[in-house]
């Protein structure tokens, strides 16, 4: 338990989680985490089925008793507390309206258990917010899922929380509708000013819609930042592969001078920033370098002469290729790799990138990131294979891998520049 | 061939309108009979129309009485069964504990085992334990076995529930007991109405188990098992057609209510 004066000096986190864990016999849930909310902000727990979110986020709620640890709201420790005493309103997967209750009753139903007698004026006022006026007299089932989910979270809104939880309040809900629920719930969150607590396993979701996300695996928070930070700088093997796409190459550490490592796999020779790099790396060491497919820029084996001296190249050959409307997938087979991904803007296509094509991958080595060898490679592949973000930029999918054992040399280098442009854009 | 292929097309409306006719046809044939006026002890033949056993219902001796002691019993033994098979079936869904297996087998027993075991059985009890036979023990063998039909009523429609829906309530500052009465209650009622509904019915006609348990108490279904041997009374039909009418309305008026009530949306 926490002591009061510690509390009141961090009131500015609408949430606090102190050494909090759920453990159902052997089974441990959620592993002892410490996590702070800011007030007002949008935060996404981030996370595969089973990875503790859920617990979570019912903890905060108190439909869930912590094993150990504490829940402060606001600054006020609510551990004990049930749920009808805590200040926070949950919008439930698959929204649990109340299917006896018309929509205006479902809307008012937190305001009449706290005595308020005149509940029309708030009920209409939020209803009109999330747009189901005309809907008042309507019962749940006669709702189609989007206004079902509006029903949901005007229901919770309307007690002003301080915190409002969102446990996958989009999961039932099929693409177009889940896009425009995203914009709307983040419209209303910026118009309300409440402090909301996301719980998704869509990746793209998260990033799209929160100010802070936690990505969580296993029952512990793996990383947490923002958006952009955690896309750019995954801290581990699981963040780069369920957050988009990485291709991850493990290297050994030639030489470390200025903030630059120099990495050698197969006879390809990589830079690495230093500073990007989450492991302390000594001349020797294995690390796993980073980068993502939108990065790399891909060029014909022709043009091989015309790569910018200084970036990180790797030669290889297209095995796969898949046109997707904005961008090209493709998959290229390498002595650092066999499937490493590309994603190419199609700006001006090159008609010489088919499968079986000899072609060079090059890079910004500022675009490298490196991580601990000694993670699971595949680590969060599977967990991010059932996000179904339907995003034509490419995200989601498997990541490349780079532990074959080594193979042939680089590949020959002739002609000029190629068209391609990097499609740095194409992500977050 | 025209013919066949219009009995072809609507066979499923034929169907179901002969099932119709056959659940119908014997209540409209004590209807009529209510109307008669028979020319010796047994109506069962049709002499001539008279609404005398309709103004006279309780015309007969002891029927009405018997008629007074079956509704009461009735009512009690729904109100009693209902409270205890409500709460036998929140249990019994809800919550893990020591003879619940045991439990949710033994309350199909009643409604398993032929009538007449039961209530032979039930009578020796009861002479064992020297009870008098008469109302309560009419009344305490008819809330067992409508107990029963009470509790699965019940705990198909809590275990369909969605849980989510009381913590819904709870996350929305509702107590524990305002979740059960705004939200538990009135889910759970359209399963407690069909227990209520089916106690009521059973209790009300029920025969074997009473008739071995009333002592020298006179139900009205024994009552009519009894004139049935020396001569039905008319006053029977009026009865019989009373309640077919009642039940009828009842019923039209919950589908009026229900109606108007999504009607509203």
């Amino acid at each position: 338990m926490t002591t009061p004066s510690t509390s009141t000096a961090e009131s500015d986190d609408a949430v606090r989680l102190t050494g909090i864990s759920r453990a159902y016999g052997a089974f441990t849930a959620v592993h002892p985490l410490d996590l702070a909310v800011p007030a007002g902000s949008f935060f996404a727990l981030l996370g595969a089925s089973g990875c503790g979110k859920t617990t979570t986020l019912r903890m905060i709620a108190g439909l869930e008793t912590p094993s150990t640890g504490t829940v402060h709201l606001g600054g006020q420790d609510v551990t004990a507390l049930p749920p009808y005493k805590r200040p926070v309103n949950t919008v439930f997967q698959n929204y649990a309206l109340f299917p006896h209750l018309d929509v205006y009753e479902n809307v008012a139903f937190g305001l009449r258990r706290r005595g308020i007698k005149s509940v029309r004026k708030q009920v209409g006022e939020m209803l009109d917010l999330v747009q189901l006026g005309p809907l008042a007299r309507r019962r749940p089932h006669q709702l189609s899922g989007g206004q079902q989910q509006r029903v949901a979270v005007a229901r919770a809104l309307i007690n002003r929380p301080k915190v409002l939880l969102l446990d996958e309040p989009l999961g039932a809900l099929d693409l177009k509708l889940r896009r425009q629920m995203q914009l709307e719930l983040k419209r209303i969150q910026t118009e309300v000013g409440i402090t909301f607590v996301h719980v998704t396993h869509d990746q793209e979701e998260a990033m799209t819609m929160a100010d802070t996300v936690a990505v969580m695996n296993a029952g512990r928070v793996e990383q947490m930042g923002a958006p952009a930070d955690l896309y750019e700088n995954p801290a581990s093997t699981f963040v780069a592969n369920f957050l988009g796409t990485s291709n991850l190459i493990e290297a050994e550490v030639t030489g470390a001078a200025d903030g630059i490592l120099r990495l050698t796999r197969a006879g390809q020779e990589l830079t690495l920033p230093a500073a990007r790099c989450r492991t302390g790396a000594a001349p020797g060491d294995r690390v796993l370098a980073g980068v993502r497919p939108e990065k790399i820029t891909l060029v014909h084996g022709d043009d091989a002469e015309a790569v910018p001296a200084g970036r990180n190249r790797i030669s290889g050959r297209i095995t796969a290729s898949s046109f997707i409307g904005v961008s090209t997938q493709y998959v290229v087979d390498s002595p650092v790799g066999p499937d490493l991904e590309v994603f190419v803007q199609n700006v001006e296509r090159d008609t010489r990138l088919v499968p079986g094509a000899p072609v060079v991958l090059h890079w910004n080595p500022e675009h490298t990131f490196g991580l601990d060898a000694e993670q699971d490679i595949d680590a969060g592949l599977d967990a991010g294979s059932d996000t179904d973000t339907g995003s034509g930029s490419g995200h989601g999918g498997g990541a490349a891998r780079g532990r074959t054992e080594p193979g042939t040399g680089p590949g020959d280098s002739t002609g000029s520049t190629d068209s391609t442009d990097s499609a740095e854009g194409a992500a977050v | 061939m025209r013919l066949i292929r219009r009995l072809r097309a609507n066979l499923v409306v034929i169907a179901g309108v002969l099932a119709l006719v056959y659940l119908i046809v014997p209540n409209l044939v004590v209807l009529a009979f209510s109307f008669n006026q028979p020319k010796g002890r047994f109506n069962y033949t049709w002499n001539h129309f008279s609404t005398d056993a309709w103004q006279h219902p309780c015309g007969v001796a002891g029927m009405c009485g018997s008629l007074t002691l079956s509704l009461k019993i009735a009512v009690y033994a729904t109100v009693a069964a209902t409270v205890l098979g409500t709460m036998t079936a929140f249990a019994l869904a809800r919550y893990r504990f020591r003879g619940r297996g045991a439990t949710n087998m033994l309350i199909f027993l009643p409604m398993a085992m032929p009538e007449v075991v039961m209530g032979a059985s039930l009578g020796t009890l009861f002479l064992n334990m020297r009870i008098q036979f008469g109302f309560w023990t009419i009344l305490i063998a008819h809330i067992m076995f409508c107990l029963s039909f009470v509790v699965t009523a019940v705990k198909a429609r809590v275990m369909s529930m969605d849980p989510r829906l009381e913590q819904a309530a709870q996350d929305l500052y509702a107590t524990p007991a305002q979740t059960f009465l705004r939200v538990t209650l009135p889910l759970a009622a359209p399963g407690i109405a069909a227990g209520a509904l089916l106690s009521f019915a059973l209790s009300f006609d029920d025969y074997i188990i009473t008739s071995f348990n009333a002592g020298n108490s006179v139900t009205f279904p024994m009552f009519v098992w009894g004139s049935a041997q020396r001569g039905t009374p008319v006053q029977v039909n009026v009865i019989g057609t009373a309640m077919f009418v009642i039940a009828v309305l009842l019923v039209l008026a919950g589908q009026l209510a229900g109606g108007r009530r999504k009607a509203r949306g």
